[in-house]
């Protein structure tokens, strides 16, 4: 690891002013993935600053919503009482994801900004369009088992990594980030963007501004969600495919749908056309699976993802029927 | 255990004399460290702290199995190496330093963390506790206990992040039945496969032993 230059802050415009005047500069807070990058040299930040003793640690009901402070803990949202009755999806996809121990660690806000795990990206005797522009996609023609089927441009098919992200997208929340001329809300469909010519570019996030907390407008999901991860072992292992299914139910009709599928794109991939199919219907495997159908249209695979064609249907069935009860 | 604790004061004050030298002799590396009053007031106007730059030094104080250490180190000292390294605590393992396998699991303030993925001076005044902090003096901790009788280990290597893992596992209501421990477990690789044994061993603790 190279060294760098450490500063703490203890306020959000503290924090933004020492993103100022250092191109290189990034935030720490958990540092989970950070530290693991900086190891390997795919990211040589030359000053970091500290930003965990900054007041956004809050998760509070306001009116209609609930906000979730940028450096609150994956395990704190997790088991909180207001996470688990509202929003249980959720809490589902965070325990979902990384272990015990990181989510002790890393933040709300870290977990939206931490980079794609494909290897092409990680080494860095490979090519890789997002760790160095212009270097070319080792991924394309090499080992794609993990890669993207929706999305994806001729310069990256990596995958968004996030378990937390997939449910966030499918409960419509929306970013608050500030910067040196104030805040804005982002939608949080739009703040993860696909890949196309810019790679490197994993968010629309600017170099000089900070994720302040996530909102969730209160929605009647909650009896009816669930959160289906299938990946290459029972826990701690990065997506295959995962699916946010959540429902609002009047008995064995559905009135709303929300869907989102993981480990697809380079982005939390929301299915609003499978979504727009369920409203109205009635609950039954063939009414999902007819909706799997839609949500994979214009999937494409590459040689060694091919398997999640298939997968990915049966996942949003799977995923659906949990949410249903239908199991 | 007991040679450790005897001759860690000693060797931890011969690690900062040596450090101390080096500081000294080395032009380049002058320390212009920033006195705890200056940052303090730096924090209240917006000024960001200036805590270190490239190639120096910054004082961190943690305070680790309940005792005060005063540590001068780098920014970019992980608080696995500051331990093993600087406070010859070296029951905390590094297995593959990436955050994948658990065997450096510590607790700060009392919360099971990857030490390897975590900076010392992101630790500044908090409390460090490593698997050489859990026993009572001669009384080993009910989890160690647990872990002999239900042979939860065989090479031993990633046993303290394990012991240290279950523990904290317990504590956050996480292990209330063999499907939660397995799952709340999961950060904690085995290579050796032991992991029917240690699931057995936090139960038992869980049923009946103290709890921290």
């Amino acid at each position: 690891m190279i060294q760098f230059q450490y500063e703490r802050a203890a306020t959000t415009k503290a924090a933004i002013n020492g993103l100022a005047n250092s191109t290189h500069a990034k935030f720490i807070a958990g540092g989970t993935n950070l530290v693991d990058l900086m190891k390997r040299n795919v990211m040589a930040p030359t000053k970091l600053v500290d930003i965990n003793r900054v007041p956004l640690k809050d998760i509070q009901q306001l009116n209609g919503k609930i906000s979730i402070g940028a450096l609150a803990l994956n395990s704190q949202v997790a088991d909180h009482p207001l996470i688990l009755e509202k929003h249980p999806l959720l809490s589902q996809a965070l325990n979902a994801g990384a272990s015990a121990q990181i989510r002790n660690m890393a933040t709300v806000g870290g977990n939206m900004m931490q980079r794609t795990r494909c290897p092409y990206f990680y080494d860095t005797a490979l090519p890789c369009n997002k760790r160095e522009p212009g270097s070319g996609c080792g991924a394309l023609e090499g080992v794609n088992r993990m890669h993207a089927i929706f999305g994806t441009s001729e310069q990256c098919i990596a995958v968004h990594p996030s378990d937390m992200c997939i449910a966030l997208v499918a409960l419509d929340a929306s970013v608050i980030v500030a910067g040196p001329k104030g805040e804005r809300r982002i939608p949080f469909e739009e703040f993860h963007r696909l890949p196309g010519n810019q790679p490197e570019k994993d968010n629309v996030l600017q170099n000089n501004e900070m994720i302040i907390s996530v909102e969730i407008p209160d929605n009647e999901l909650s009896k009816n969600a669930h959160y289906f991860k299938v990946r290459d072992r029972a826990s701690y292992a990065f997506a295959l495919v995962s699916v946010a299914a959540a429902l609002t139910m009047d008995g064995k009709v559905i009135r709303d749908a929300r869907l989102a599928m993981g480990g697809v794109a380079h982005k939390p991939w929301r299915l609003r056309e499978a979504e727009r199919s369920l409203a109205g219907k009635t609950v039954s495997e063939e009414t999902f699976r007819q909706a799997a159908e839609i949500a994979m249209q214009g999937a494409k695979a590459f040689k060694y993802n091919a398997f999640k064609l298939k997968l990915g249907p049966n996942v949003i069935v799977e995923a659906l029927k949990n949410a249903a009860g239908l199991v | 255990m007991d040679k450790h604790k005897s001759t860690e004061k000693p060797e931890k004050e011969l690690s900062s004399e040596s450090r101390r030298d080096f500081l000294k002799t080395t032009s380049i590396l002058t320390a212009i460290a920033v006195a705890p009053a200056t940052v303090a007031k730096a924090a209240e106007f917006n000024l960001g702290e200036k805590m270190s730059t490239a190639f120096e030094t910054t004082p961190v104080n943690l305070t680790v199995n309940g005792v005060k250490k005063q540590l001068n180190l780098e920014p970019r000292a992980t608080l696995l190496d500051t331990l093993r390294e600087q406070l010859d605590l070296t029951g905390t393992k590094k297995g593959c330093d990436y955050g994948q396998c658990g065997a450096c699991t510590v607790h700060v303030n009392g919360q099971r963390v990857l030490s390897c993925l975590s900076l010392a001076i992101m630790h500044e005044g908090q409390e460090v506790t490593t698997i050489e902090g859990l026993a009572k003096g001669q009384e080993l901790h009910p989890m160690q206990q647990a872990f002999i009788k239900h042979d939860g280990f065989q090479c031993g290597y990633c046993t303290p992040g394990q012991i240290m893992s279950a523990v904290a596992c317990i504590q956050e209501g996480h292990a209330n039945n063999e499907a939660d421990i397995k799952e709340f477990m999961s950060g904690n690789i085995c290579r050796c496969g032991a992991y029917p044994n240690i699931v057995k061993a936090i139960q038992e603790v869980k049923n009946g032993g103290r709890k921290s």
